[in-house]
């Protein structure tokens, strides 16, 4: 099909859309910037912005409520100095008859200069990228279930962080994979970046079909799958999957796939624990390991808004036409 | 290049002998990224200092960002020292139009306010588009707006000038 | 009105004639197929030099989009796309607003459609009503009226009561029952296969089994109930191996495939484009594979183009959210041959797909070339290369997944009711109602 639509003619990142068909050198770019944009959210700065992207409008278009998620942007966007406008677009308003191609060109003609987007929908913000004045560049916040590029950037982030490398990593995803697009980030962005060994565990009702296409290795127990990772990656249940046709209950979900210490120990002493919030204590993660020595949680919201840093500032310079000096 | 081009090791031999008597407990020396880097280094070694020292780099102070796009190597500006009402010596391997220098002040500030700043290069090439002026020089040249200089260093000659014409 | 089709290459699928003859039209009707009948006097010449004269395309699932829908298309328009397609007989699905399930709504359609240039429509009747899958429909009515066949169109039917009911029902009138074999629970709100792509996306799957349980179902009850079962849309390998099993078995069924899934698999929806959004979806390739054998091997007895024109505001949405099905009654004929020339199938085979194997589905006589038949030709010119674009197509719909490649294979007349009803180059022919 055609060229990657998130990269321009020369190479560079045009939209973050998904991870996915992402090349290693983009990963290690971002990553690599955002190391640089940590020292700016430090506390010995008076003044804890930079002003490179002074004057630039950010839109954080959100089709999908998500406070949270949201506001790292926002945090992210101020701390370059840009111009934030929040929009939470709920679905009435679009089914008044504008369709969301109609919100785009509304917004474009407002001089923004990116998108954030959250949609229900996979795909929505590839939609959105096709469609956008040439000068504007999308950020996908999370389409549906199928991808959440910077949360999966910040968990490289924090992986790298921990365990300096990826090529010796032997790491597990744990949980909802099915329904979740922070798993397929993290599956994407391993494998691009050499991950020798990525599992998934889950009940297979949490499971994609073929899901071992994606370069993975499942497992359906703990007691197996933990076994000897560096890191575990754990996956927040939503409530309406916690019964049902999917699972029986909370409790036995967390009898068998929740993390406790105990099954935290088959991993390697070193091993830390990630989740990407809001977690379901005693769901999936028991507080003794979501509080514990082994967990980085913290330190993941933290590198988020440095990532998050990072992204916006490579989008913005890529329209650049002038050579680097 | 001039052929009478100073190497930058007795440039920086002058440069040390001009801040020597400046130097206080409560100085700290800054280098800009990359060049200014490796000045503050040899100049540390040299006046066997034993001062704070700093690195800047100021990719996301640049003015040209929206032309040019983010540098390709971003390294973190690390100032380990309180910046409010120190005396800071600036270092940078060349002064051209001052666009550096205004970004690493704008820098310098989102840390706090120092009590002083002076800035010592390496070469003052002239050209300047922003109304600064080094404190301490060791060369000044006047060279054509299309000429670059800039020091480089690699594991064989150490550091050593370039000289290009831009195309 | 007498018309003399000189110097085509004329192929009949049903008896195998592929022969450069001369062909012979006078009221309505084909009246020789190589010598002229005595005394016979041409109105009208046309020079078929270069190109094939086949029956014109029987399509089995045209949807007009009249009632209740004109905002996507019209009765007109569309009649006119499937005649610039070369087709001169087509069914159309029930699912219109409202269902086709009152004699007054079937009989006015009819009459509308009689009443306008453009092929033979022959409305599918809804077997429940409303298509609620609830209450049966008056089929003998209906069928009066002029229903050929009952269907469910995509509705699903979820009370399998009222599926061995309706079966029941039918099979006392001998009236056909057309059914998209779709599990009402498996797959219920999926949007994709149940493969890599899907996975890959988080897209809502719909499993192979959504298919094949049904299929599974639908046999079963034609064995209890022995009614005249087609089966439409088949899309999995373990499908039309269901089915090839069960026609050897002697079970008196048929079934047909869309078009577009001889060609395209979940590959084709890997970038999230709209237009490859179809019902039943496109499955993984070795699925579109197994189609291709069974169309081979004769397992499957039609294509049709499950034609759907969306527009835009419906179509320009994230791949879920935007409605399935693509425009296809224009692209029907050069995918066939697409296909044919890539299989290395004879073309006269080929064309039984698109020709007398639906009529005899649809229970029409139409799909041969023949003295004494009705005189519904498609001549197009094999060779000729075209764009798919929005300027190019004269359906209303331009949701198509072709869009922007090339075609090989266009329609440059269509004789209906020994009228020539489409010609490429010139004007419409008046009014023939």
């Amino acid at each position: 099909m055609s060229a990657n639509p998130q990269l321009t003619e020369d190479g560079r990142l045009r939209h973050l859309l998904t991870l996915e068909g992402l090349p290693a050198r983009i990963l290690t770019q971002i990553l690599d910037t955002a190391a640089s944009f940590i020292a700016v959210s430090a506390q010995e700065r008076d003044v804890k912005k930079v002003p490179l992207l002074r004057g630039k409008a950010i839109f954080n278009i959100f089709f999908e409520n998500s406070t949270r998620t949201r506001t790292t942007f926002e945090i992210a966007a101020k701390r370059l100095s840009a111009d934030v406008v929040n929009l939470n677009i709920n679905a009435s308003s679009q089914s008044k008859g504008e369709t969301l191609l109609d919100t785009v060109a509304n917004l474009s003609a407002m001089q923004a200069d990116m998108f954030i987007v959250r949609h229900a929908a996979a795909g929505a913000s590839h939609l959105i990228a096709r469609h956008v004045a040439p000068h504007i560049s999308v950020i996908n916040a999370g389409d549906g279930r199928c991808a959440h590029p910077t949360q999966g950037l910040l968990d490289m982030y924090t992986l790298r962080h921990y365990k300096g490398a990826f090529h010796n990593l032997r790491v597990a995803i744990v949980g909802d994979v099915l329904h979740s697009r922070v798993a397929r980030s993290q599956i994407h962005a391993l494998t691009t970046l050499g991950c020798p060994e990525v599992r998934v565990v889950a009940p297979r009702t949490l499971l994609p079909r073929d899901v071992q296409n994606l370069g993975v290795h499942v497992f359906h127990k703990m007691s197996e799958g933990l076994r000897d990772v560096d890191a575990v990656l754990m996956l927040r249940l939503q409530n309406e999957r916690m019964r049902g046709s999917r699972l029986p209950s909370a409790g036995e979900y967390y009898k068998h796939w929740g993390l406790t210490p105990d099954k935290l120990k088959l991993a390697r002493p070193d091993a830390i624990v990630m989740h990407p919030g809001p977690m379901n204590r005693g769901v999936e993660i028991d507080s003794a390991v979501a509080d514990g020595m082994q967990s980085v949680i913290l330190s993941q919201v933290t590198f988020g808004i440095a990532v998050r840093m990072a992204v916006m500032s490579l989008l913005a310079g890529a329209g650049a036409t002038g050579a680097q000096t | 290049m001039p052929a009478n081009l100073p190497s930058p090791d007795s440039l920086i031999d002058a440069l040390a002998e001009q801040i020597a008597p400046h130097i206080t407990p409560e100085c700290a020396l800054v280098g800009i990224h990359t060049g200014g880097v490796w000045i503050m280094e040899a100049l540390a070694e040299r006046l066997k200092l034993d001062i704070p020292r700093a690195v800047l780099d100021i990719a996301f102070y640049r003015d040209d960002f929206s032309r040019i796009g983010l540098h390709p190597q971003t390294k973190p500006s690390h100032i380990p020292f309180e910046v409010e009402d120190r005396r800071i010596l600036l270092l940078d391997d060349v002064l051209f139009t001052g666009r550096t220098t205004r970004a690493a002040l704008n820098l310098l500030f989102d840390y706090g306010r120092p009590a002083a700043i002076r800035l010592a290069v390496l070469v003052d090439r002239g050209g300047r588009e922003l109304p600064f002026c080094a404190d301490f020089v060791g060369l000044r040249l006047e060279l054509p707006a299309d000429e670059h200089i800039s020091l480089q260093k690699n594991d064989s000659d150490g550091l050593h000038f370039v000289m290009k014409r831009k195309a | 009105m007498k018309i003399h089709i000189r110097n085509g290459r004329v192929i009949d699928p049903a008896s195998g004639l592929d022969a450069v003859r001369d062909v012979f039209v006078a009221a309505g009707h084909i009246v020789g197929v190589g010598a002229a009948p005595a005394d016979f006097h041409a109105n009208q010449v046309i020079d078929a030099g270069g190109l094939v004269i086949c029956p014109g395309l029987v399509d089995l699932s045209v949807r007009l989009r009249e009632p209740g829908l004109e905002y996507r298309a019209t009765l007109e328009s569309e009649m006119h796309a499937a005649a610039v397609g070369g087709v001169t007989s087509l069914a159309c699905p029930p699912d219109t607003d409202p269902p086709l399930d009152e004699p007054g709504l079937v009989e006015m359609l009819k009459f509308r459609a009689k009443h306008m240039p453009g092929p033979r429509v022959y409305p599918i009747g809804a077997l429940t009503r409303e298509l609620k899958g609830e209450r049966l429909t008056e089929m003998a009515e209906l069928n009066e009226a002029g229903c050929m066949a009952f269907s469910q169109a995509d509705a699903p039917l979820v009370d399998t009561q009222v599926l061995l009911r309706a079966m029941e029902y039918a099979k006392t009138f001998e009236l056909p029952i057309w059914l998209r074999p779709q599990d009402p629970h498996l797959g219920r709100e999926g949007v994709a296969h149940d493969g890599v792509v899907a996975a890959r996306h988080g897209l809502p799957p719909i499993p192979v089994p959504a298919e094949t349980v049904a299929i599974s179902t639908i046999l079963l009850l034609v064995r209890e109930t022995g009614a005249r079962v087609h089966l439409a849309r088949l899309s999995s390998r373990a499908g039309i191996e269901m089915v090839r099993r069960a026609k050897h078995d002697g079970l008196p069924i048929t079934c047909d495939v869309g078009v577009h899934h001889v060609h395209l698999s979940e590959m084709d929806t890997a970038n999230f484009d709209a237009n490859c959004h179809l019902i039943p979806p496109l499955r993984s390739q070795r699925d579109r594979d197994a189609i291709r054998k069974g169309l081979a091997d004769g397992t499957i007895d039609a294509i049709c183009s499950d034609h759907a024109p969306v527009d835009d505001d419906a179509k320009e949405l994230p791949f879920q959210e935007a409605e399935p099905g693509a425009t296809g009654v224009e692209l029907l004929l050069p995918l066939t041959l697409k296909w044919a020339r890539e299989a290395d199938i004879p073309l006269a085979r080929a064309l039984g797909y698109l020709t007398h194997q639906p009529a005899r589905i649809l229970g029409v006589d139409a799909g041969h070339i023949a003295a004494g038949r009705p005189a519904d030709l498609c001549l197009f010119d094999p060779d000729a290369a075209w764009i798919v674009s929005p300027s190019n197509l004269a359906s209303l719909g331009k949701n198509s997944p072709y869009l922007g490649l090339e075609m090989q294979g266009r329609v440059q007349y269509t004789l209906i009711d020994g009228h020539v009803d489409f010609r490429r180059d010139g004007h419409r022919q008046p009014n023939h109602g």
